[in-house]
């Protein structure tokens, strides 16, 4: 709907139809504190009955109450359509810590995953950073990066709102107060997702599979394990969070299956980029971006060798799984622990 | 000389992100001046001293912080002209809720943190409403569903601003912050400038120094609770 269909709109229709047709602006009202007028009216009409100190604590007056709500049914009125799409990023090459140059020029589109690789202090952070501002020759590294092959301008950059890249960071913790459920609730309800108890399911039960100790709807987000925390952080970044690039800068891992993990997000139509150490993370990958003093200095396609190495790099790792597991528990270790049970 | 205002709760920051933003702006920083208002004490004067920063305080004490700020505005343009800066920064803490003085034309920013609760952005009024440009730090200590829930929150109170996701530790995203606010106005002079919505009213008899308790004391302009 045009701005001007929309004031029309607003200064004709009754509070009550459009909050019926738009459920989402009731939260306009609940905000600015506006719930005992005549819902029959229209906007201006229900405001002159209103009491005028509620509105001008907020710094208001009726006139821009009138203009506030338009913008508001504006703005989350077409919100499924300000989604950010995108095909590929390409990465145009600048220099290392030395001033030498990195590879030219290189591309990673939608539904690959690349794992990230290098030593401490190599520049894998630095990539994903860049990845993160879509650096224009202005960051230390002198990279470009290019959406859709094309430079973004720096309004188009800003317009972004953050809303081009989803990061997992290190810290995985939630800090909200509040149950699995309601917070599941509300982040699909601020993606005006079309299918909120659907979505919700998905995501619920995608990260109660990856995490393998499984939790209620009920349990509150702070009392989830580490595991689950990530878990739920993976799902909800597949399944709810709109963004089409993913960076995972050295996930704590324990406690969720990786592999799962990263063919679920890569699923979602996304580009997801990953620091890691982690020969599991690091293999799943479709291909590899070696870092070396700041610049890249390789690009390796994981090759079929590669790939068929997964199973039994997934078998040592649950040996190493079950021997902290023993340690922990005071076990004493016994021969059986390390080798590899088959079965 | 351009002239930006930041705002935001206490602890939300703000101290951290101009640093980084100054840090980011790729200018000298002896010209860049910053005015802190505060209310009883503060220490961040000794934060921007550090990163050689030339910094005035202001604390308002037993005034109205927001009045404090208005009255003495206009001849922190003027230092701040006289000093020779490219940019003058003021940084006030939001201390009601209500407001913190946005000047029309001018640009502001409000810093708020992800830490401070999800509903908060929808509490925090006109600081919020009003501003240009929202700062939301801390968000590397929550999980990326959470930062995009307070996004969502604040695009409610505030339609129209351009959101920016900042670290005050590393200084991620303030190098987007910076771009975005070379291209404020520059100003010569303040004089006759509006404020972009009223402070708070104000003058009564415990404006004024009454300290006792009960109706008979009371003047001026006051607000009544009803109890059901
Ligand atoms: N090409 C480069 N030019 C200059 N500095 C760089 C470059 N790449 C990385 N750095 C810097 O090197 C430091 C370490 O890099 P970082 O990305 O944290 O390493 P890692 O994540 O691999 O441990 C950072 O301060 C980063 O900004
Ligand atoms: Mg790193």
């Amino acid at each position: 709907m045009s701005a001007d269909n929309l004031l029309e709109m607003v200064l004709t229709v009754p509070l009550s139809k459009i909050t019926q047709d738009y459920p989402f602006c009731k939260d306009f009202f609940l905000n600015l504190r506006i719930l005992d007028v005549d819902w029959e009216l229209p906007l201006e009409q229900a405001l002159g009955k209103t009491n005028e100190e509620a509105i001008t604590d907020f710094g208001l007056d009726k006139g821009m109450i009138l203009r506030d709500f338009c913008q508001f049914l504006e703005t989350f009125g077409n919100n499924s359509g300000k989604n950010v799409d995108i095909k590929s990023l390409t990465i145009t090459g600048g220099h290392d810590k030395s001033g030498s140059g990195e590879i030219a020029q290189w591309t990673a589109s939608v539904g690959e995953i690349i794992s990230i690789v290098g030593p401490t202090g190599s520049g894998k952070s630095r990539l994903l950073a860049d990845i993160e501002c879509l650096a224009d020759g202005d960051t230390p590294t002198g990279r470009k990066i290019l959406v859709d092959g094309r430079r973004l301008t720096d309004n188009e950059r800003f317009e972004m709102d953050g809303r081009l890249v989803a990061q997992l960071s290190q810290n995985m913790n939630f800090v909200m107060d509040l149950t699995v459920k309601d917070f599941l609730e509300m982040h699909a309800g601020s993606r005006f997702s079309k299918d909120v108890s659907g979505t919700i399911d998905r995501c619920f039960d995608c990260a109660n599979e990856l995490a393998g100790e499984r939790f209620s709807r009920d349990t509150k987000l702070t009392q989830l394990s580490g595991g689950q925390s990530r878990a739920l952080m993976i799902a909800d970044t597949a399944y709810m969070s709109s963004s089409p690039i993913v960076l995972i800068d050295e996930i704590e891992n324990a406690g969720i299956d990786r592999r799962r993990a990263i063919s679920i997000l890569a699923r979602k139509e996304k580009i997801v980029f990953i620091s890691t150490h982690d020969p599991l993370l690091a293999l799943s990958a479709d291909k590899r971006i070696v870092i070396k003093n700041g610049g890249v200095s390789k690009i390796i396609e994981t090759s079929t060798e590669e790939k068929g190495c997964l199973d039994s790099i997934e078998k040592l790792d649950a040996t190493l799984f079950r021997l902290r597991n023993s340690l922990r528990q005071g076990q004493e270790i016994k021969m059986e622990t390390v080798k590899d049970q088959e079965n | 000389m351009k002239l930006i205002t930041v705002a935001g709760p206490p602890s939300s920051g703000k101290t951290s992100v101009i640093l980084k933003l100054v840090e980011s702006m790729q200018v000298n920083v002896k010209e860049i001046g910053v005015v802190k208002f505060d209310c009883l004490t503060s220490f961040d004067n000794l934060r921007y001293e550090e990163a050689g920063i030339r910094v005035e305080t202001g604390f308002s004490g037993k005034l109205c912080p927001d009045h404090f700020f208005v009255s003495n505005i206009e001849s922190a343009v003027e230092w701040g002209i006289k000093s020779g800066f490219k940019i003058l920064i003021t940084e006030s803490a939001g201390l009601c809720n209500r407001c913190s003085p946005y000047i029309q034309g001018i640009l502001s920013v409000c810093v708020i943190d992800n830490l401070s609760g999800v509903n908060t952005p929808r509490k925090i009024g006109p600081m919020l409403k009003m501003a240009d440009v929202v700062v939301v730090t801390k968000g590397d200590i929550v999980s990326q569903a959470e930062r995009e829930v307070f996004a969502f929150n604040i695009r409610q109170v505030n339609t129209s601003a351009r959101i920016f996701f900042v670290n005050g530790i590393n200084g991620q995203g303030a190098f987007l912050l910076a771009k975005h606010l070379q291209d404020t106005r520059e100003v010569t002079s303040l004089r006759d400038m509006k404020l972009r919505f009223t402070t708070p009213a104000a003058v009564c008899s415990y404006c004024t120094g009454e300290i006792r308790i009960g109706e008979e004391y009371q003047m001026g302009t006051m607000k009544k609770m009803e109890f059901k």
